[in-house]
């Protein structure tokens, strides 16, 4: 739950937002004051010019046309005022927008990748985009609809009273009934709309479900089965909707009726004030434009505080991601890796995603320059966890990893990141030109480089078939491509930056086998000389890897090259005996 | 627009509730029209001649007004959410129906997320749509109207401003709403590019990092949000202008009421009274046409929801063909025959299959193997006649499939397709799927053939245990079982795996693999695969290479003719190379 202490702080963030802006946002609240101001004198002109046209001959023409003078002069003043107004909040609004949204992309870019990996990329996702938005309609917007709707509610308040005061208690008396009907009738229909939201989400799954997967709906002649199951959800979705759409579309007819009271309170009221001399029949219409007004502000606060209170909860998601603190940043003095032979070694590494639970423990390798090291074992055993450490996605727990004799730590992480090439088996390729996705690692680089890596890679003859060979955009998921043509994309985009250590997680199953050898083969070209991390399904590169870590449930449980681990007799053989022999 | 009219028959069931929902709003909005007329009589009579009874009973009828008015509008309301919830689901009904009668092509056409948004928010939008015209579409117009014609009863002259002033705002309400509406739509795609860019920032942060791309990442999102930035503003721009604007037109329109009106006075012609009334009406007015401009955003995007459902119904499945021309099954006859045939999708630019010929035996296990995009899956899908072959013909006993009943057909195939899905429900509900009246004892028969008995037996309730949607809360390799279990619960004649072993462990497969054999002569089985070792066991394996037949023949066989099955074998068994 949300603390009130939370909200007051939400609240003063986002006012240090606003504070670049404090000068445009005073100077928007000035024109909302004035603009609220002029907006109801402007009744009073006109009221005042109607109490001038007494009757036939009875009409104070030079008095009329001081007043419309007036009258041109406020109308055209509040117009301006009005549009000036807009003009700024939209400026401020779309501004802290802007500066929000960027704040929280920096953020990503700087959170370890922990946070990134525990957290849902949806809800993410929704913070910077959906979660803004709500927040600039609510929270911005939203506060110069509630200022200029106190401002008019006091502005009326004042007038009223000063016109007349009887008349001014008659409406202060009535006005509050439009309000709490409307909270009535809320507070019911809040119960209906839970019930059709219910059968709305069932009906959704329904058809997610049996739309969702027609073909095997019509593979099994299912057909009328989910058409009968269909429709009684579909009537029971009638019935619920029908009930909170009625009850609640209720709530204007009723706020309009309780509007009309009081107009018609003010009327007869007013009219008896009126035969006494109390005020003038102008007086009294100026009143009565005012009564027809009076409500409105009143509605539109009460959506406004809702929205509010729903833009606070939205600020408080967005902020949260912003102030997470991200990784530390690189030791200071830390080494720029530049030159490297590529010698990776692993001192009695520990290491858990969850402190307590143990991962990895004591673990130590010592790849020499050049050398290539299989990881085996079944799916889901952790051999990705390798991978983060070695990239310092994460970091170790006690122990430490050395390249060319140096801690990592000591190292700053863009550098070592670019001494490694990776291609993981998840191919991951952003919108936009094959070539530019190529040319990621090194946007510096010629069309006939980019060509070149693409040919080394076995891609160049699949990208010359397509409709615009380099320049065919693909979209992010690699619409229009097989999942082996986009690891092959993966791998020329590292051929391009050809660095002294490479990470490769081999494809499994989705890819056919016969593309799987081309992609063997670019591997093969890239690993010569190179330290090589290889997390390996294939047999071939298992028996030809220097050292062969076998990794279960997390933990390296054997190490060795094929032939001691075979006749060691342990897991790798076994494993080597199930997956390998027909 | 036309496409629209194909959509109000399922309006019909409510005529009635369609007609009175608009007419008593009608209703309200004349009521309404008559409040400034009554204010004015209290203002010239009550007030000039000191009647208090007669603003008594003035105010009583303003009393009545209201109250008439507010039974009229919820009156209104009812019919309206009434016509407006059974419109739409009748029309979501309809629209489900019409899915279930599609063709495999068709469903290929439309694409699955495409007809879930249609029956879901595309219909919805269009029910609020519908509530939202019956309500407002007539009120805003007759307010607008009407107060100008009331204007007219009291004084032609003065309502002449009204037939200047009521134009004038409508352009500039209307003007304003047509200039933004495309910039609004750019702005909207500005705003996915941002989302798309933070979505590509997390899905390739591994990636990004490696490449230490972090400022050159965040420099690209800079200048999208700047762009969309500019974007917000510029339409914020123009649409800030529409409410100045109004307001200087209809206070411009009050005084130069003021001014002729004073002039009417000054001749006799008006009286105070009625010089306030119209200037209530101009008032109301502009409320109205705001309110109008509003409502024609909302029905633009119901209407184009709209069309895209009706879009929907205008794709129609292609009839089963003539059933039982003459053609009796024979015993001669191969069991299963491909007859030269071949297959291209619609809309598709080549054949994914060309010129494939085979013919099976009963009983026979037959492998299908290639890489992916051979068209294994594609040749799989003929056998039940999911899609018509473009040429050639497949036949079940001599007689061609597309000629035996729909139904009959798929009754005697059962098919485990990849991506093993499972309904939510029970276990029996989802075995039922295959044979609507399967006892207990075929139930169980069927999961012990799919080695999928430990599944059923290890949840609470066996055969009643529940399945989550999507079978969430089974693994992989349970969900594969069941989805096996599922297709052999009819005792189907023909059983086809589409690489449907892929999440079983080893030893699973294999007993699978023992447990069919065992049915064999009974069944006639099609394996689906892209490993070697999942068919070289089978009667006979196609070897399909980009849609074409390869290779046919046993493991001992191919291997020793066929080039392409050579590789594949080779390239998974590189130690006995």
């Amino acid at each position: 739950m949300e603390t009130g202490l939370d909200r007051k702080k939400t609240l003063g963030q986002m006012l240090l937002y606003l504070k670049k802006y404090r000068l445009l946002a005073g100077l928007s609240l000035m024109l909302a004051a004035v603009t609220v101001g002029l907006t109801l004198y402007v009744p009073i002109l006109t009221g005042n010019a109607v109490d001038l046209l007494l009757g036939k001959g009875r009409v104070d023409f030079p008095g009329l046309f001081a007043i419309l003078w007036k009258i041109g002069a406020a109308v055209c003043a509040t117009a301006a005022a009005q549009w000036v107004m807009d003009l700024s909040n939209s400026y401020i609004t779309y501004h802290v927008v802007k500066d929000i949204r960027e704040d929280a992309f920096h953020k990503l870019q700087q959170l370890p990748l922990r946070y990134l990996d525990a957290h849902a990329h949806g809800d993410l996702i929704s913070r910077v985009i959906a979660d803004v938005d709500a927040l600039a309609d609510g929270l911005l917007m939203g506060f110069t609809q509630l200022f200029t709707g106190v401002l008019t509610i006091i502005g009326t308040l004042f007038f009223l009273f000063a016109a007349n005061v009887p008349i001014a208690l008659v409406v202060v008396c009535v006005t509050p009934v439009s309000f709490l009907a409307a909270r009535f009738i809320a507070s019911r229909t809040y119960s209906m709309f839970q019930l059709q939201s219910r059968a709305r989400g069932e009906q959704t799954a329904l058809i997610e479900e049996t739309v969702g997967n027609q073909k095997l709906v019509k593979a099994f002649s299912r057909e009328d089965a989910v058409r009968e199951q269909f429709a009684e959800g579909n009537r029971r979705l009638e019935e619920c909707s029908l009930r909170a759409i009625f009850y609640s579309s209720i709530t204007n007819p009723v706020t309009r009726a309780v509007n009309s009271l009081v107009y018609a309170g003010v009327g007869v009221f007013g009219a008896f004030v009126a035969i006494r001399g109390g005020i003038s029949v102008g007086r009294l219409s100026c009143l009565l434009s005012y009564a027809n007004q009076y409500t409105k502000p009143f509605n539109e606060i009460s959506g406004v505080v809702t929205e509010l209170q729903n833009a606070l909860a939205c600020a408080a998601r967005i902020l949260e991601l912003i102030q997470e603190t991200p990784q530390a940043p690189d030791a200071p003095g830390a080494r720029v890796l530049e030159q490297t032979a590529g010698a990776v070694s692993l001192e009695q590494v520990s290491f858990s995603y969850v402190p307590g639970q143990r991962l990895i423990q004591g673990f130590s390798l010592d790849a020499k320059s050049g050398q290539r090291v299989a990881i085996v074992g079944p799916t889901g055993c952790g051999k990705t966890t390798l991978i983060n450490l070695l990239m310092r996605f994460y970091d170790v727990d006690s122990g430490s990893i050395r390249v060319d004799g140096t801690d990592i730590r000591q190292i700053t992480r863009g550098s070592l990141r670019t001494s490694y090439g990776m291609v993981l088996q998840e191919t991951w390729l952003r919108w936009g030109t094959i070539r530019d996705n190529i040319r990621m690692g090194k946007p510096e680089a010629t069309d006939a480089e980019v060509e070149q890596a693409a040919r080394a890679a076995h891609a160049h003859s699949f990208i010359r078939r397509l409709p615009q060979g380099y320049d065919t955009v693909i979209s992010e998921e690699g619409g229009g491509l097989s999942q082996g043509q986009k690891q092959l994309l993966c791998i020329a985009r590292v051929m391009l930056c050809l660095p002294p250590m490479l990470i490769l997680d081999e494809a499994t199953s989705s890819i056919d086998t016969r593309t799987e050898l081309k992609i063997q083969n670019a591997f093969a070209r890239m690993m010569e000389g190179r330290t090589s991390f290889i997390v390996a399904h294939r047999l071939s590169t298992i028996r030809e890897a220097d050292v062969i870590l076998v990794m279960r449930d997390g933990n390296i449980v054997e190490q060795g090259n094929h032939e001691t681990l075979l006749s060691q007799g342990g897991f790798y053989a076994q494993l080597y005996h199930s997956q390998f022999t027909g | 627009m036309k496409r629209l009219k194909t959509l109000l028959p399922y309006l019909s069931d409510h005529r009635k509730e369609t007609v009175l929902a608009p007419l008593f709003k009608l209703l309200e909005a004349a009521f309404e029209l008559l409040v400034p007329l009554v204010m004015a009589a209290i203002i010239d009579r009550g007030i000039q001649n000191r009647d208090m009874v007669y603003i008594g009973k003035m105010g009583a009828c303003l009393l009545i007004l209201a109250a008439v008015g507010l039974a009229a509008s919820i009156t209104a309301q009812f019919f309206a959410a009434k016509a407006a919830v059974g419109f739409s689901a009748r029309l979501r009904q309809a629209l489900f129906d019409h899915l279930q009668s599609l063709d495999f092509t068709a469903i290929d056409r439309l694409g699955t997320s495409a007809m879930i948004t249609r029956m879901t928010s595309d219909i919805n939008q269009v029910q609020s749509g519908v509530n939202l015209v019956l309500r407002l579409f007539l009120r805003s117009p007759v307010i607008v109207f009407g107060a100008m014609a009331m204007a007219f009863a009291i004084d032609v002259k003065s309502a002449l401003l009204f037939a200047v002033a009521i134009p004038l705002l409508a352009l500039v309400v209307f003007g304003v709403l047509v200039w933004t509406m495309p910039l609004y739509r750019k702005v909207q795609a500005q705003l996915d590019k941002v989302l798309r860019l933070t979505r590509e920032n997390l899905t390739g942060v591994r990636v990004i990092r490696a490449f230490h791309r972090e400022e050159k990442e965040e420099e690209r999102f800079r200048e999208s949000t700047q762009t969309l930035f500019s974007g917000q503003v510029f339409v914020s721009r123009i649409s800030a202008i529409m409410n100045p604007v109004t307001y200087v037109i209809v206070n411009a329109a009050i005084m130069a009421l003021l001014y002729t009106g004073a002039i009417q006075v000054n001749l006799g012609n008006l009286t105070q009274g009625q010089v306030v009334a119209i200037l209530n009406y101009m008032s109301q007015i502009l409320v109205e046409l705001v309110k109008l401009a509003n409502l024609i955003v909302t029905v633009t995007k119901s209407v184009a929801c709209a069309d895209r459902v009706a879009a929907v119904f205008e794709i129609q499945g292609t009839p089963w063909e003539q059933e039982g021309k003459g053609e009796t099954p024979s015993a001669d006859a191969p069991f299963l025959e491909f007859d030269h045939v071949s297959l291209t999708y619609q809309d598709a630019g080549a054949e994914t299959l060309r010129d494939i010929s085979f013919q099976v035996e009963k009983g026979q296990t037959v492998g299908i193997i290639g890489g992916t995009g051979s068209g294994k899956t594609s040749l799989v899908h003929l056998i039940p006649g999911f899609y018509p072959a473009t040429e050639g013909t497949v036949r079940l006993e001599g007689r061609d499939i597309r000629q035996i009943p729909e139904q009959e057909l798929k009754g005697r195939v059962g098919i485990v397709p990849q991506g093993a899905v499972l309904f939510q429900g029970t276990i029996r509900s989802n075995l039922q799927w295959g044979k609507p009246d399967a006892t207990e004892e075929e139930m169980w028969q069927a999961l012990g053939l799919a080695q999928a008995r430990e599944v059923a037996e290890g949840k609470e309730g066996g055969l009643d245990a529940e399945v989550a949607q999507g079978g969430r809360n089974f693994s992989g390799g349970q969900r594969q079982r069941l989805t096996i279990a599922r297709a052999l619960v009819r005792q189907p004649e023909i059983l086809i795996l589409d690489d449907s072993a892929s999440a079983l462990d080893y030893g699973t497969d294999a007993a699978l693999r023992a447990a069919l054999r065992s049915l064999e002569g009974r069944m006639t089985t099609f394996l689906v695969s892209q490993r070697a070792s999942a068919v070289r066991h089978a009667d006979q394996i196609l070897v399909l290479e980009d849609g074409r037949l390869a290779g046919i023949g046993t493991h001992e066989e191919l291997l020793e003719r066929c080039s392409v099955y050579r590789e594949i074998y080779d390239s998974q068994y590189p130690a006995d190379r």
